[in-house]
């Protein structure tokens, strides 16, 4: 198919900026990306899959300028005992990192040089080639062939503590492009987490294989700046009996797009993402999901949940693909934003696509108000008004943090929920 | 205690008036009823006291304590030791029923300069109270009011009005959608809390509610007036006879 000459004029542009890595086991993956990219074309205002979210910054060849931002508050996860891996401006910083060694996993850095055998050949671009198709994903393409850092990591075990990717933002003209590639092998536990803004502008994709029975977890908080920008791309393959469960919270940003590309091939699988955002003003937030089920008796569910005020936009595109011959489907899909007031807007497109016949799959999406029902009967009890409408907008963001299993990060996640709604109170 | 001194109100949306000139005094340590045809006002009443948006006092006043509460937002109100029992309690999904009444009595506590209540303190009276009117810890786990039969929602209403104390409780149609048992079991948590620094104005439309909590003063209320006020004796007579009566008498 041939492109429209801007867009095809707009990706030259972005990729004269860039120089691919050379050498090493990614070379030739990367050469691959790097000509899908060229065959897609980056995204452009007019494409389908962009309708509400405007790609013009993300595929400008220079990053936007971003103020750096200091919310004075300490790091979130800093009460958990995990193995920190830290990045500024999206370069690994060693110094600041522990120690690359943890029970359970092998962890390393994303390199360009070294042998060209490696166990992460099979995987990296290998699930973004994959969820290409139907839809194409011209920013993940072009992660995997100009990322230049990143981590590998195989789970072999259960992993002694979750592992950490801190992303500090230090240069207000930040341009970042981070992969990362998991292996979670047969029967392995593996929890990552991942926090902070990462860069003026970030370009970030993880791929990761979830095995036979092996579980991974997956939670995200993507920085309080004001103004970063960030294209991220989560890409899963499940096998049977595994389980895989993500959840981000985004609060703030003036552009965010999270796609997750989520592939269900071993029978009896269970793979959940959530996510839970808070949007004031000049915030864009985007959800865009993509689940298909491709073998027997799995179970997914897609639970995203906005608060908007000021202006604020939230967009959700979630589909359900249900491929011939997996039976016995249980999808579950549901996208609510709360607005708090008439100027903020959320934009849905739930679809479900459905080859099985012994299929059960829900969809839901609505917009609404704080319930003026609730906030009464809270403020009769002499709840006031203001700390009544966090409660209520608490409760409205819980289904989606209650995916989180473990409850020590479920309360961190709450605790900055509720410190951004003070703030927002106290403001 | 509450002074309600010829009360006007309409719809704010529309042109009706719904209260023509009530005039009310509860005093601290007793129990009025109202009692009254559907339609008469007395939710209404209940509602304006309490600070629901949709009203609007076209004239009249209504004092608590001496303080004018019209004015006040309703958390004010409650601060001021205003409590209403709902006719239909709110269910509240994703607010677990106990963090719901420790924000509130906290909240309260805070309004009145009063230090908050320690976790373990609120847990031991929570439960014992809870115990007194047969809410199990499941109940107190759950969401507010969500999946709670109508009669556990009841239940629910006086328990928080016991972990609130407030000085002047409403109680609306209490009884509606509560069988016999359920209905003793409500009425003597509000019996218990019956003392001598606290009033109560019990709104309902059946004398049934007023066997269990017994009142000092019964009025009867109609067309948004109070048309006739008496001792105990008047709610009998409404049971027998039915309002009509009273209702043609008084206007």
């Amino acid at each position: 198919m041939a492109q429209p000459q801007v867009k095809f004029d707009a990706t030259e542009e972005r990729l004269a900026a860039l120089s691919l890595p050379e050498g090493g086991w990614s070379e030739a993956a990367r050469r691959d990306a790097l000509a899908r990219v060229r065959a897609i074309g980056l995204p452009h205002a007019r494409d389908e899959y962009w309708k509400y979210t405007k790609p013009a910054t993300l595929v400008a060849p220079e990053a936007p300028h971003a103020a750096l931002f200091d919310s004075g508050e300490a790091p979130l996860f800093d009460a958990v005992d995990r193995l920190k891996v830290v990045f500024v401006d999206g370069v690994f910083d060693a110094e600041a990192s522990d120690d690359l060694s943890l029970a359970g996993i092998e962890i390393e850095r994303l390199g360009t040089s070294g042998a060209d055998i490696h166990w992460a050949k099979d995987l990296y671009g290998r699930l973004e080639l994959a969820g290409q198709d139907p839809v194409a994903r011209p920013l993940a393409a072009l992660n995997t062939a100009f990322a230049t850092d990143g981590v590998l990591i195989r789970a072999t075990g259960k992993a002694a503590k979750p592992v950490n990717l801190v992303y500090r933002h230090k240069s207000e003209t930040s341009d970042a492009i981070l992969h990362h590639c998991i292996k979670v092998e047969e029967g392995a536990e593996l929890t990552v987490l991942e926090n902070g803004p990462a860069a003026a502008r970030f370009n970030k994709a993880m791929e990761v294989e979830v095995a036979d029975n092996a579980t991974f977890h997956h939670i995200r908080a993507q920085g309080r700046d004001h103004e970063r920008r960030a294209a991220t791309h989560l890409f899963a393959r499940l096998g049977q009996e595994s389980v895989f469960k993500s959840f981000t919270l985004t609060a703030n940003g003036k552009l965010t797009r999270n796609e997750v590309v989520i592939e269900l091939t071993g029978d009896d699988a269970v793979a959940h993402v959530a996510g839970a955002c808070m949007g004031d003003g000049d915030f864009h937030h985007d959800d865009t999901v993509f689940v298909t089920h491709d073998a027997v008796n799995c179970e997914s569910r897609q639970v995203f949940k906005k608060v908007l005020r000021n202006g604020a936009r939230g967009v959700f595109q979630g589909k359900i693909l249900v491929k011939p011959g997996a039976q016995q489907t249980d999808g579950y899909q549901i996208s609510q934003s709360l607005l708090l007031d008439e100027d903020s807007e959320f934009d849905a497109k739930p679809e479900l696509e459905i080859y099985a016949d012994d299929v059960a799959c829900s969809h839901g999406s609505t917009s609404g108000a704080i319930d003026e029902e609730a906030l009464f009967y809270l403020r009769s009890r002499g709840v006031p008004v203001g700390h009544a409408e966090d409660l209520l907008t608490l409760a409205f963001l819980a289904e989606a943090v209650l995916e989180i299993e473990d409850h020590d990060l479920q309360d961190e996640i709450n605790g900055r929920i509720e410190a951004w709604l003070l703030r927002r109170r106290a403001a | 205690m509450l002074n309600i001194e010829n009360l006007h109100v309409k719809l704010e949306e529309e042109d009706k008036q719904i209260l023509k000139g009530v005039n009310l005094e509860v005093e601290a340590g007793k129990v009025h009823a109202i009692m009254g045809p559907n339609g008469s006002g007395k939710s209404t009443l209940s509602y304006v006291l309490s600070g629901r948006d949709g009203y609007e006092v076209t004239e009249g006043s209504a004092n608590l304590l001496g303080e004018d509460i019209l004015e006040m937002d309703p958390e004010e109100r409650a601060a001021a030791g205003l409590f209403l029992a709902f006719q239909y309690p709110v269910e509240i999904p994703g607010v677990g029923n106990m963090t719901f009444l420790r924000t509130a009595v906290n909240a309260q506590r805070k309004a009145r300069g009063q230090e908050e209540m320690s976790s373990t303190d609120f847990l031991k009276e929570v439960r014992a109270k809870a115990k007194e009117l047969e809410i199990d810890a499941e109940m107190l786990k759950r969401p507010v009011n969500v999946g709670f039969s109508g009669g556990e929602k009841k239940r629910n209403e006086i328990l928080q009005m016991a972990m609130i104390a407030p000085k002047l409780c409403i109680l609306d149609e209490t009884d509606s959608g509560l069988d016999v048992d359920a209905m003793k079991l409500v009425a003597d948590g509000v019996n218990k809390l019956r003392s001598p620094d606290r009033g109560f104005l019990v709104i309902t439309h059946y004398q049934r509610l007023l066997n269990h909590i017994k009142p000092d003063v019964v009025h009867i209320m109609s067309d948004g007036r109070i048309v006739k006020t008496g001792g105990p004796e008047l709610a009998l007579e409404v049971e027998e006879n039915g309002y009509a009566d009273i209702v043609t008498e008084g206007a």
